[in-house]
């Protein structure tokens, strides 16, 4: 921790220093919107970097993270409707659910040789049936979905994350730090380098003593757990719980965008994706309900191309160019 | 002699192509051993059943006393057999010192003492001034040094190489049989090679195995086997003798 400290050039501590306490302190000045503007980003950071740390480092491509968020969620929410578990103890539920599915995932691909493409086919297929399996589900309401009611008396119980905005903004802030500082520690930790050497040429790696399906495997499962906790998150923020909505494939690529626009395989790109990305959706929101263009559609179609003018702009990520811009050599952070 | 590899009656068939067939060989420890042949002779393939790329049909290879055949490559290498490929893979996206450091993670407990021991390295394989380099961008001789290194900073008792000198240019092929020479003599490592360059092979190698169509033909020291008839006839060529 202290190395990691100090491996971070002067200007750069003052910079993560500033925006910190400006995160920390916006909350005095910033209205209900921006709050609940930031609250997302910081969701997408989080999620993005779990889903980062799986194929920014290791190299093995997920497109069905919705799995994990939705396990996550309908858990943590089933243990506190049905037996009143508190989601601070509902999240270890989550993580291991999520990460022993997360780990058979794996396991059927990275022991019977399914890589690339067909590794994703795989994590899509998990997150479909399921989506199917919850659909039927009885005992979460099925395709009708799961509420979380509004209680009166628990009004201001931050512990069981039953609270406005603010706890959620803040909650949410410290998961995306949270995950900053872990994936920043393992990306520089003998895990990190191994998951690189896997992720750059696997059969070279393996010629240097390196276990690959002991490490592919640490990637999906701590990635499924990360994830997972975000579907925590998730389920007592929104108060519902589809299986439609949260097990959905495009919730599998909305979570995959933040990390790819902003730099795949680096620790900050996550964040600064989400924080490009997440704007552009509300201000694309704004800006056609004030044209008063409403046909359905048309935010996807200005979205999608914002997206294309991004990447083709700056195909490695909005990351490593503003990190060049700013003189960062080497390895971008 | 105690040999630190043995390969006994070693065979792999690819469907109908018996690539290799039925060879054995020592190799003692602190020797350097090369494998010679024509294209297509099985060298790469005896290689990738010792070094766990591949399982043998038939026949066993012993390690430092225990049987290695069949054994995974990632289980191989942590036994102490490292190396290189025919055709050279690094790790493009990563410096050249983050390719070493991986390999030297295998018996480092961190990432300090695995930095200081690929810097170490690559200073003995002239890489020390590229280390921030990515190794996508090295030129060739580079990379085959840079394969080196890191097959080296895994520490192993055995170091396989695979034609390392392909495609260098002479003085760097000297350059390359001096480090490798230097190695050997300073740390007693065991050298196993396959190599096309005669001029290397004679001038490394203490004893040499020629293959043909997956059969040994002739083993022995390197003046001796480049005398030999039969290895004349089917690889070197009379005019290599002269």
């Amino acid at each position: 921790m202290n190395d990691l400290w100090r491996s971070i050039e002067g200007r750069g501590r003052t910079v993560l220093a500033c925006v910190l306490v400006v995160l920390l302190a916006l909350p005095l000045v910033a209205d209900r919107y921006v709050l609940s503007v930031l609250t997302l980003i910081f969701y997408f950071a989080y999620v993005g970097q779990a889903w980062n740390l799986m194929m920014g480092y290791a190299g093995q491509l997920s497109l069905g993270h919705a799995l994990y968020v939705g396990l996550g969620g309908y858990v943590s929410a089933l243990l506190w409707l049905k037996l009143g578990v508190g989601p601070w103890l509902g999240v270890f539920a989550a993580i291991a659910v999520a990460a022993s599915f997360g780990a058979v995932i794996g396991w059927l691909g990275f022991r019977f040789g399914i890589a690339g493409v067909y590794f994703a086919l795989l994590t899509i297929a998990f997150a479909e049936f399921t989506r199917i399996g919850f659909d039927h589900l009885e005992l979460t309401g099925g395709a009708a979905g799961l509420f979380l009611p509004f209680e009166e008396k628990r009004v201001g119980e931050w512990w069981n994350l039953r609270g406005g905005q603010l706890l959620f903004y803040y909650l949410a802030l410290a998961l995306a730090s949270g995950a900053v500082l872990l994936v920043a520690l393992i990306a520089r930790s003998r895990l990190g380098y191994r998951w690189l050497a896997v992720r750059e040429d696997e059969t070279a790696a393996r010629a240097l003593g390196i276990d690959a399906f002991a490490v592919k495997m640490a990637a999906v499962v701590i990635s499924s757990a990360m994830t997972a906790v975000g579907g925590v998150f998730y389920a007592f923020y929104y108060n519902n719980l589809f299986p439609s909505q949260v097990f959905e494939i495009s919730r599998s690529i909305e979570l995959i965008l933040a990390p790819i626009v902003g730099g795949l395989g680096t620790v900050f790109g996550p964040v600064v994706g989400a924080f490009v990305l997440t704007p552009v959706g509300e201000i694309l929101i704004a800006a056609t309900s004030h044209l008063g263009v409403n046909a359905p559609g048309v935010k996807a179609v200005f979205y999608g191309i914002t997206l294309i003018v991004i990447i083709c702009i700056m195909p490695s990520g909005v990351w490593p160019r503003i990190a060049g811009v700013f003189g960062l050599k080497g390895r971008v952070p | 002699m105690t040999a630190l590899l043995a390969a006994t009656n070693l065979s792999k068939r690819f469907r109908g192509l018996v690539a290799v067939d039925g060879v054995s060989f020592e190799v003692a420890a602190g020797e350097i051993f090369a494998v010679i042949g024509p294209n297509g002779a099985g060298k790469t393939t005896l290689f990738a059943m010792i070094a766990g790329a591949l399982a043998p049909d038939d026949g066993t290879v012993t390690f430092a006393g225990a049987r290695i055949d069949g054994l995974t490559a990632d289980a191989v290498c942590r036994r102490g057999i490292g190396r290189t490929f025919q055709n050279v893979r690094p790790f493009p996206g990563l410096s050249v010192e983050d390719n070493v450091t991986i390999g030297a993670l295998l018996r480092r407990p961190d990432m300090r003492s695995a930095r200081k021991h690929a810097r170490a390295v690559l200073d003995a394989l002239d890489l020390a001034d590229k280390r921030t380099v990515m190794a996508s961008s090295l030129t060739l001789p580079d990379r085959k040094r840079l394969e080196v290194a890191r097959a080296l900073a895994t520490d192993p008792k055995l170091l396989l190489l695979d034609e390392v000198m392909a495609g260098l240019r002479p003085t760097e092929a000297d350059r390359m049989v001096a480090i490798l020479k230097q190695l050997n003599r300073d740390t007693g490592m065991t050298i196993l090679l396959i190599e096309h360059v005669m001029r290397a092979v004679m001038a490394l190698a203490s004893r040499v195995l020629v293959l043909h169509h997956g059969a040994a033909i002739a083993q022995g020291t390197p003046q001796v086997v480049v005398h030999d008839p039969a290895v004349i006839a089917s690889y070197l060529g009379a005019e290599a003798v002269g």
